[in-house]
């Protein structure tokens, strides 16, 4: 028993993390939330020149054939950051699918281009028209009757939806399917594309941590910055208990989301226990040090001129994706009942 | 990061398991916080100490295995899982034996460790006063220095099976011009002696659990000082951390608790309803969620890395899952919970009531949980003390 990472992993967290800092301080996710997604461009190239963008692909395909586990920092500070685009699905999900599915055709064509950060992928699981970043991908994988396809998103009709989180550029998607976007049919795709929402699970979950640890880093200085009756109001002790309870949440959800990145990476057997429980628990804590970060703002913290409200509704999205709390609690349920 | 345990790792829960199941006491014994429980719980002690099981992780030559602190999370939860006695020993081994391993001499560990950890001589905590509890660094008890050693005199209050130990330990004022943290002394002390009245107090639950100890020019050799003369703070610091930290409460018990909540709800399913489903499903969560939190915290220790005020954190949580834990089983048994221990018809002989009663104490003891929750918003968030 070793729970902790390699000082590789945290190197590329802290790549990731400058990069981040550097380039996409809140302005830039407050653009893209104004209707300028072209603010985060170059974020997103930054990051495909760091290699975070091909992690997954294999090294033939020009990646650095990274596991889940692998993923998970790098995807924290991408939480942090709140950094706007189908960072996930393009990285956690639709490479490792496409690399594994994908015809020789769609390979050659998506593969490379999407590990180089050239391409930007969106999935859309069975029945789910509603997708993260259709507008802002150009590759949209989709499962649909069991079988895998792989569309330009030139041929998919995209009409935008509203996200509580603007940033999130929801689409509705659909197109026509065809034996020529159809992907392999030799492999298991049922078997794929549930290994394929275990990834979205899991790497939402860690962004989800990413994202509690700046909305209670923004609630910590607040508290310590602003003053009433003549000192900071983070000396008065209702105030610090709500932002202990925060840290405790955040804390105890952390190493759930990092189990489940080696579950998965090892192909554990109780894998999908543990991704169930990393969801359930980074949802959790992300909504309450939301309310929490909130209450300790107060007004302010209540407009959208503050910075914090990016963060709470990305926070309230993601909780609720790729499976909810319910969902994930009666899959714990039927594994331990 | 490997979260298999090791080969190593596994042929030692093996081992526990095929001890434990051979010599666990088929019937549970009565509570250890009576005076006719502590007595046999004595005798389970020496049979764990015998076999080398009392304190997995210390050194051999003073009765252990030098076992890791994973093999000794992986012992904790094996003695749980099987239902082994509760550690009347407890005091000794996990919170006063941590403190002699950093601070105590060679002749005090030779002295002290092994009937320790046998149960021959039993140890008390003494931290609290009647007017010092949260506010520890008020305490009034003092030491007068004599030929040889010290005087004691004072009162020292919530002391754990104080009524049936034969020593304490705690914090006395041996600087008369210094005041609070600064001119304290940790002393062991006897109880067994002139000058010394304990009375028991029975706790929520009825068990004489409690006591109060009076000193009265209580003398005491030098030689009984752990760490420096005055520098008591600083050594009583380091027991408490590791009293909130892992020692007290490590994620076995709290699995196993889950397990029999589990059981329990099997048994009950018929009256149970969505929510209460769900309050079920939460506990074994919770215990999964410690148990890693657990085994994160025990990687970075083993790295080298000081827990510190992290502690605090691990305090909160388990003490506030074991109340939830234990309303969620009373809420399953329903009208039947409010039989105690002892009226025949009581669900798992008023086990659950009892335990609800004890996880009731959790939230208080080993500094409040709002003490904890200001030590982890200073100290780890930084916030301003005033």
């Amino acid at each position: 028993m070793h729970f902790a990472f390699t000082d590789d992993q945290k190197m590329l967290r802290d790549t990731v993390r400058e990069v981040l800092q550097r380039e996409c301080a809140p302005d830039v996710v407050r653009a893209v939330w104004e209707g300028r997604p072209e603010s985060a461009t170059s974020v997103w190239d930054t990051l495909a020149e760091t290699g975070v963008v091909g992690m997954t692909a294999s090294e033939a395909s020009g990646g650095m054939g990274m596991s889940e586990l692998d993923l998970l920092l790098p995807l924290e500070e991408i939480g942090y950051a709140a950094f706007p685009g189908p960072i996930v699905d393009t990285v956690a999900v639709g490479i490792p699918l496409l690399e594994a599915a994908g015809t020789d055709e769609q390979k050659e064509r998506w593969l490379g281009p999407a590990a180089a950060g050239e391409v930007r992928v969106a999935v859309a699981f069975e029945d789910q028209d509603i997708v993260a970043d259709a507008g802002a991908a150009d590759l949209l994988i989709a499962q649909r009757g069991g079988a895998g396809y792989c569309v330009p998103i030139s041929d998919v009709s995209v009409t935008p939806e509203q996200s509580v989180d603007r940033a999130r550029a929801l689409g509705r998607v659909s197109f026509e399917t065809s034996p020529q976007n159809r992907m392999r049919d030799d492999v298991d795709m049922h078997a794929l594309f549930s290994l394929s929402q275990e990834r979205a699970a899991l790497a939402t979950a860690a962004q989800l941590i990413g994202l509690c640890r700046r909305m209670l880093d923004m609630a910590v200085q607040y508290a310590k910055d602003r003053e009433q009756f003549g000192k900071p109001i983070g000396a008065q002790q209702a105030v610090k208990h709500r932002l202990a309870n925060a840290l405790i949440e955040q804390e105890f959800a952390r190493p759930l989301v990092y189990r489940a990145g080696w579950s998965m990476s090892t192909s554990a057997r109780d894998a999908d226990v543990a991704v169930s429980l990393a969801k359930i628990y980074a949802g959790q804590a992300a909504r309450f040090v939301a309310k929490e970060a909130l209450q300790v703002h107060g007004a302010i913290g209540y407009t959208i001129e503050c910075d914090l409200h990016m963060w709470m509704k990305r926070a309230w999205a993601l909780a609720a994706a790729h499976g909810d709390a319910a969902y994930h609690r009666e899959r714990i349920g039927r594994h331990i009942l | 990061m490997d979260l298999d345990f090791t080969d190593t790792e596994a042929a030692f829960r093996k081992e526990c398991r095929v001890w434990l199941e051979a010599n666990v006491p088929k019937e549970p014994l009565p509570s250890g916080d009576t005076r006719e429980g502590f007595a046999q719980h004595l005798a389970w002690e020496h049979q764990l100490f015998d076999a080398g099981w009392a304190a997995v992780s210390w050194p051999k030559k003073y009765g252990g295995r030098e076992a890791s602190l994973f093999e000794w999370l992986i012992f904790e939860e094996e003695y749980y899982r099987i239902g082994a006695p509760s550690r009347v020993t407890q005091n000794g081994i996990f919170l006063l034996a941590p403190t002699l391993f950093e601070f105590g001499t060679d002749e005090q560990k030779e002295r002290t460790l092994r009937p320790m950890a046998r149960g021959d001589v039993t140890w008390g905590q003494a931290w609290s006063e009647p007017n010092a509890g949260s506010d520890l660094a008020s305490l009034k008890s003092t030491a007068r220095r004599v030929d040889g050693g010290w005087r004691l005199s004072g009162q020292k209050t919530w002391s754990t099976r104080a009524a049936f130990c034969d020593m304490a330990y705690g914090l006395f004022r041996t600087d008369p011009d210094q005041t609070r943290h600064r001119g304290l002394t940790y002393f062991m002390f006897p109880l067994h002696t002139d000058g010394v009245t304990v009375r028991g107090v029975d706790r929520l639950d009825g068990d004489e659990g409690f006591a109060e100890i009076f000193l009265e020019d209580v003398f005491v050799p030098d030689s009984d000082i752990i760490g420096e003369v005055h520098q008591g703070w600083k050594v009583a610091m380091a027991t408490t951390s590791s009293e909130r930290g892992l020692s007290l409460r490590s994620p076995g018990r709290f699995m196993a608790t889950a397990t029999r909540l589990i059981d329990l709800y099997h048994r009950y399913r018929d009256r149970s309803d969505p929510v209460l489903r769900d309050q079920v499903i939460q506990a074994w969560m919770d215990a999964q969620a410690y148990r890693w939190f657990t085994f994160q915290t025990v990687t970075r220790m083993m790295q080298g890395e000081s827990i510190g005020p992290d502690s605090s954190m691990n305090k909160v949580f388990w003490s506030e899952m074991d109340v939830r834990t234990h309303e969620t089983a009373l809420e399953l048994i329903g009208e039947s919970s409010e039989l105690d221990v002892g009226c025949e018809s009581a669900v798992d002989a008023g086990h659950w009531m009892k335990g609800f009663q004890f996880a009731l104490a959790g939230p208080i003891y080993a500094g409040t949980n709002e003490i904890q929750r200001n030590i982890i918003s200073e100290r780890v968030l930084g916030l301003p003390r005033k």
